[in-house]
């Protein structure tokens, strides 16, 4: 068995009173894809910053590249890729300056610099804006720089801090389809989000975090199919007598539901039959989807409360 | 075309001063610590040094001498601190000035507004530099409190093309080369601490063409109490600028905030 | 794989590079430095020397205005520049740009971020200071072959001055904390005996004065550039090196809390 890149025990960051990460343990192996799902606040962003070793643990154990980030963290640091939530670009730089001094803090030679930045650039997309100021540059064009500068020195471990927070649809997908790529060629790639749709196009295995404490972990089916079952079916009344009286009858065929003011969450393999058998019992929402099961139906029912506030 | 001054502008200008007050510490230092210090380095320490060599300068003490120059030179930093980096900040960093041009309030109010509200915080720093001159014994003249109006006047004089231009950049980059390149120089050369006179022959002729000469002039008429028929000249100059920068300023600052 | 070896120690030098990178667009800004000191000179010393005379210097005779004046400037202008350096941009580069957040995602580490800006503030100081050097001996207010050491006195009040603006800022929230570096500022560059000299004051602000760090540069610059070797200076470059290392030390320690929280 080979070491795991980030192997975490009883992992916890305290910030005076505020407990951010209140113990978690996770281990990522190399070449998966690894995600920490979860709402602002969960404590995600402190656990990146503690892998990424610029935010030493305040109690437990964690090792990054088999190495401790407290003695090692330049030696780690020199075989990471970090891209940051903020944009950490240098405005004052072109596009390609901003590659080729990143090299130099990592002090790689100016020619393999040179020629890394060049086939960076390309594969990022922005070789025509290679001579532009970062300032030109799109919200979508300045992500995928940063995500080519972590890149510089050829990281075993890329670590991504809301990678699409704040892109366009369509930059988003642009984003999504290098990150894919990088996968494909066996870059182990550790991301935050609060999106499920980026979670479960992204990671083969994640974790919820809730107040600072892993509340599932799995692959994005696996937790679906626990937590949720297949499909969901979302109803609406008009009022709470009519929901209580639907919540009964689908009681009844052991559906479980969320149960919400006027409104009703039910997580279920088969969605039909169970719309159909609410109309038998005379039963008429005010309007109902049926859908298929998602990451945010599992946050719902593991937390209570949506993931997006 | 909106008005060039109208209750819009006073809405801008009402916006100004209460960013202002949350930066009370900087500007009682503007206001008060400024002239204190530089009149007593200038006035008494390099005065006293005056006093025993030529003794006189323009027929006064340098104290009395330095310090209508001194309070024309302040009004002139207070527009530059004003209107390059606030302009960008209401432009690009902050985007204070398209949130107001999302109300009634026009690209050129908020011009004038600016401009407007410099003007009045250097009338401000000059009765503070007027009194704290007659404490002194700087300055005597019982028409020295005019020399404030003349602070206002020089401020927006400045105010008015350095918004104007600062409305045309993308960055800053430009900024602190305007400073060294044009303020700090204006600051030494324009009469301000010794008489334009003593400049060579040939470098004369240039005090025309800086804005704070008009201003050092005027407000060491006020201060000393000397009436000159050039003076209206000299006033209507500063107006002129303010005027023909204004012209400029409203098409930068519209060009700007409404594409 | 990465073609050297990734356990070599990281050095200050890539964020010097990462400067000197920068500047090279912003050259206006970086001559336009040069610019300044020497408008002083001309303005104060020329100018307002034409009205003052001679003053008392340093060894108690007297001598033209502009001889005496040239030395204070050359030391204020070294302690705007490195204090300018150390707090407006470097907070800029910390609290906006993000700039070292970026190094830290790298094998650099704290030390090597301090020490890079603080070697870029003394290259540039430096560059400043020869340059006034040289203009002052064209001029003829030099009067001693010691004034070539009033380079390396610029350039040891440009390290106190930037040791103790780089602790300072890390204790600035916003800028509007950096009106008490006016604050301090100002009465330190027109109070440290550069524009007149020290016995012009009572008595009792007179100490108070040799004791402020600015007057330690003045006299020092001034001693140099007079040949005036009193023993003095030495206690005026130990006060200038106590400062500049208590001021890393201190900034060093809150860097490292505030960068690796």
């Amino acid at each position: 068995m080979t070491t795991p890149l980030v192997e975490a025990e009883g992992l916890v960051k305290r910030f005076g009173d505020l407990v951010a990460v209140a113990g978690i343990d996770v281990r990522v192996e190399a070449g998966e894809a690894f995600g920490f799902l979860g709402p602002n606040g969960a404590g995600k962003t402190s656990t990146m910053r503690m892998i990424a070793c610029v935010s030493p643990p305040s109690a437990g154990r964690l090792r990054v590249l088999g190495m401790d980030p407290l003695r090692d963290g330049p030696r780690i640091r020199a075989r990471l890729g970090v891209v940051h939530q903020e944009d950490t670009l240098d405005l004052e730089l072109t596009v390609r300056e901003n590659l080729l001094i990143f090299g130099r803090y990592f002090s790689l030679p100016r020619p393999v610099i040179r020629a890394r930045a060049d086939e960076l650039l390309a594969f990022v997309q922005l070789t025509d804006r290679a001579d532009d100021r970062v300032d030109a540059l799109s919200g979508g064009m300045r992500r995928r720089l940063a995500i080519a500068r972590a890149l510089i020195n050829e990281p075993e471990l890329l670590l991504l801090d809301e990678p699409t927070t704040g892109l366009d649809p369509q930059a988003r997908h642009l984003v999504w389809d290098r990150l894919h790529e990088l996968k494909a060629t066996g870059t182990t790639l550790v991301l935050t989000t609060h999106y499920m749709d980026e979670a479960e196009q992204l990671c083969d295995r994640l974790v919820i975090m809730d107040g600072g404490r892993i509340v599932a972990e799995g692959s994005p089916r696996d937790l679906i199919e626990r937590h949720v079952g297949r499909e969901v079916v979302d109803l609406r009344f008009t009022d709470d007598t009519e929901r209580d009286a639907a919540l009964t009858r689908i009681g009844t065929d052991g559906v479980r539901a969320e149960v919400l003011p006027r409104r009703l969450v039910a997580y279920t393999d088969d969605g039909d039959r169970l719309v159909a058998g609410l109309g038998t019992a005379g039963l008429h929402p005010a309007a109902m989807v049926v859908r298929r099961a998602g990451l945010e139906d599992v946050f719902l029912t593991l937390t209570g409360r949506s993931l997006e506030e | 075309m909106s008005r060039w001054f109208g209750p819009a502008t006073v809405r801008v200008i009402e916006h100004q001063a209460a960013v202002q007050r949350r930066f009370w510490r900087g500007s009682v230092f503007g206001y008060v610590l400024n002239p204190v210090l530089f009149l007593a380095a200038m006035g008494f320490g390099v005065g006293g040094l005056v006093a025993e060599g030529s003794g006189k300068v323009d027929g006064v003490t340098y104290l009395a001498f330095v310090t209508p120059g001194l309070m024309a030179a302040a009004a002139m930093q207070t527009a530059a601190g004003e209107s390059l980096w606030p302009v960008m900040a209401g432009m690009k960093w902050l985007r204070t000035y398209h949130a107001m041009i999302t109300t009634p309030l026009g690209p050129a109010d908020v011009f004038a507004g600016i401009v407007t509200w410099t003007g009045l915080r250097a009338t401000a720093g000059g009765l503070v530099f007027v009194a704290v001159g007659a404490a002194l014994g700087g300055v005597r003249s019982p028409w020295a409190p005019l020399a404030a109006g003349v602070a206002g006047l020089t401020a927006a004089a400045f105010a008015a093309p350095l918004a104007a231009f600062a409305a045309t950049q993308e960055t800053d980059a430009r900024f602190p080369v305007i400073m060294r390149v044009g303020i700090v120089p204006l600051f030494l050369f324009s009469g301000t601490f010794f008489p334009v006179a003593q400049l060579p022959a040939v470098l004369r002729p240039a005090r025309f063409a800086s804005p704070l000469w008009y201003g050092v002039e005027l407000a060491r008429a006020a201060t000393l109490g000397r009436w000159d028929p050039t003076l209206p000249v000299k006033a209507a100059v500063l107006v002129a600028v303010i005027l023909a920068a204004g012209v400029w300023g409203r098409r930068t600052f519209t060009r700007r905030l409404v594409q | 794989m990465i073609p050297i070896p990734p356990d070599r120690r990281p050095t200050a030098g890539p964020v010097f590079e990462r400067n000197l990178l920068a500047y090279r667009r912003m050259w206006g800004a970086f001559a336009s430095g040069f610019a300044e000191p020497f408008l002083y000179l001309l303005s104060i010393g020329l100018g307002v020397g034409a009205l003052v005379g001679t003053v008392v210097g340093p060894a108690g005779a007297r001598v033209p205005y502009e001889d005496f004046v040239a030395p204070g400037l050359l030391a204020a202008a070294a302690m705007n520049g490195a204090v300018f350096d150390t707090t407006f941009n470097f907070f800029y580069k910390f609290k906006y740009a993000k700039t070292f957040d970026a190094m830290l995602a790298t094998p650099l580490g704290p030390r090597q971020v301090a020490v890079g800006e603080l070697v870029w503030a003394q290259a540039r100081g430096g560059l400043y200071a020869a340059a006034f050097l040289a203009t002052m001996a064209g001029l003829g207010l030099v009067r001693s072959g010691w004034a070539v050491l009033c380079l390396p006195a610029a350039w040891l009040i440009g390290f106190a001055f930037a040791g103790a603006g780089m602790a300072a800022t890390t204790w600035m929230r916003s800028f509007v904390d950096f009106d008490w570096v006016t604050i301090v500022l100002l009465p330190l560059f027109l109070f440290s005996a550069t524009f007149f000299p020290i016995d012009r004051y009572p008595d009792a602000l007179g100490w108070v004065v040799r004791v402020s760090p600015l007057y330690q540069g003045v006299a020092l610059c001034r001693g140099l550039a007079f040949g005036e070797l009193h023993w003095t200076l030495v206690g005026h470059t130990a006060y200038l090196v106590v400062m500049g290392t208590a001021g890393v030390t201190v900034a060093r320690a809150r860097l490292a809390r505030l960068l690796l929280p």
